[in-house]
């Protein structure tokens, strides 16, 4: 008798249940900085002695590498029934770089599909209090893998930056959202000063706050002690601590 | 390498779920792209059936060899595990689509080609006592 599905969703959903509170950062549109806000979130609470990850799943564009100022041969992974991410600091850290040497890589949906599945499957992220999940921009095969198959184990956390054509798309992500059966959404609004939240919260989506435009961002790239030193410190601190009393 | 054990997980997992823990015989079908050694994932499934409770008789661990396809000239082809650099067969072994940031099609040079057979597990199927 043949079984049919993928036995790796299984492994998948059972090691991420062992993590107290599992965020996939997601983003209906490109260039809203949800690498960097999922990376300062993952850091900022990394800093405060909470266990946290940060697992980059965009194949095509890994970037969170980048900002923590990791090279690709930098990143090292143990091997204990399975792979056990990298640390930095108190941060345990996963992206597919280090396998890729951070090489051009074009994946099809499938193939992004099961490179998901795979890296779902095969880190062990033990009892860990918080993980961000930073995925591509938009919703693509990945997304709705994440969104179909881990349902109860994740949280969507939508990031936007105040524009009417960047909320245009995140009402529909938020339908699509409630269409998978996530009721509880949250939100943040990125280089923005709140002109989102009034939206955000008619939307029926928890607004967590906003990250407003800072350059010191783009400045501490790469640099791990001036990203925890951000001018935007506050709001980053402000979101954690309303996505830890969840 | 250590990869063995999460696909020996998820291999019981999967068989636990459709209900079975009674096994006469398992059946898993593995890319060779993926470098398992068979002999660890046999050792993996055993003990975690152990762990699980699932009553394991025969394992058979077959080998299925790649088979890509070029998706713009349509041309297939095969890799030789053996013949690919440790660094890049250790990748693969972990996430198998690192293939795809190392390999281009050898006719026409495109990087849009499908991984056809031989990626990983392709087929699990067993037969029962009950």
């Amino acid at each position: 008798m043949k079984l049919m599905s993928d036995p790796r969703l299984l492994r998948a959903r059972q090691i991420l249940s062992r993590v107290k509170r599992v965020y996939v950062v997601m983003s209906s549109k490109g260039g809203v900085g949800k690498s960097t806000v999922a990376t300062l979130l993952a850091l900022y609470a990394s800093s405060t002695n909470l266990p946290s990850g940060l697992l980059d799943l965009d194949f095509v564009n890994p970037s969170t590498h980048i900002i923590l100022g990791l090279s690709a041969e930098s990143i090292k992974y143990r091997e204990e029934k399975g792979i056990i991410p990298h640390r930095t600091g108190l941060l345990n850290y996963f992206t597919i770089v280090t396998y890729t040497r951070d090489l051009p890589l074009a994946l099809r949906g499938d193939s992004a599909r099961s490179a998901l599945r795979e890296i779902l499957s095969i880190i062990n992220w033990g009892s860990l209090e918080l993980l961000f999940i930073d995925t591509p921009p938009g919703i693509s095969d990945e997304h709705l893998d994440l969104l179909y198959s881990l349902r109860g184990v994740i949280k969507p956390i939508i990031i936007a930056t105040p524009s009417k054509l960047a909320w245009h798309s995140v009402l529909k992500l938020i339908s699509i959202l409630r269409d998978a059966g996530y009721s509880e959404i949250y939100f943040i609004e990125n280089m923005g000063n709140g002109e989102l939240e009034y939206a955000a919260k008619n939307s029926g989506v928890t607004y967590l706050g906003n990250i407003p435009f800072t350059k010191h961002i783009e400045l501490s790239i790469g640099n791990i002690e001036k990203l925890l030193q951000l001018d935007v410190k506050t709001h980053i601190n402000r979101i954690l601590e309303k996505l830890t009393a969840t | 390498m250590v990869h063995e054990w999460a696909l020996a997980e998820s291999i019981i997992l999967h068989i636990k779920q459709h209900g079975h823990v009674n096994i006469k015989k398992l059946r898993v079908s593995i890319g060779v792209l993926q470098s398992i050694d068979k002999e660890i994932l046999e050792y993996a499934l055993r003990e975690l059936a152990r762990e699980y409770g699932v009553k394991l008789d025969q394992v058979e661990l077959v080998d299925e060899y790649p088979l890509l396809k070029c998706n713009i000239c349509g041309y297939e082809w095969s890799i030789n595990p053996g013949e690919i650099s440790e660094d890049i067969r250790e990748a693969v072994h972990f996430v198998p689509e690192a293939i795809y940031a190392y390999y281009k099609c050898p006719r026409c040079g495109s990087l849009d080609y499908a991984v056809i057979k031989g990626r990983g597990i392709s087929e699990i199927a067993v037969e029962t006592y009950e």
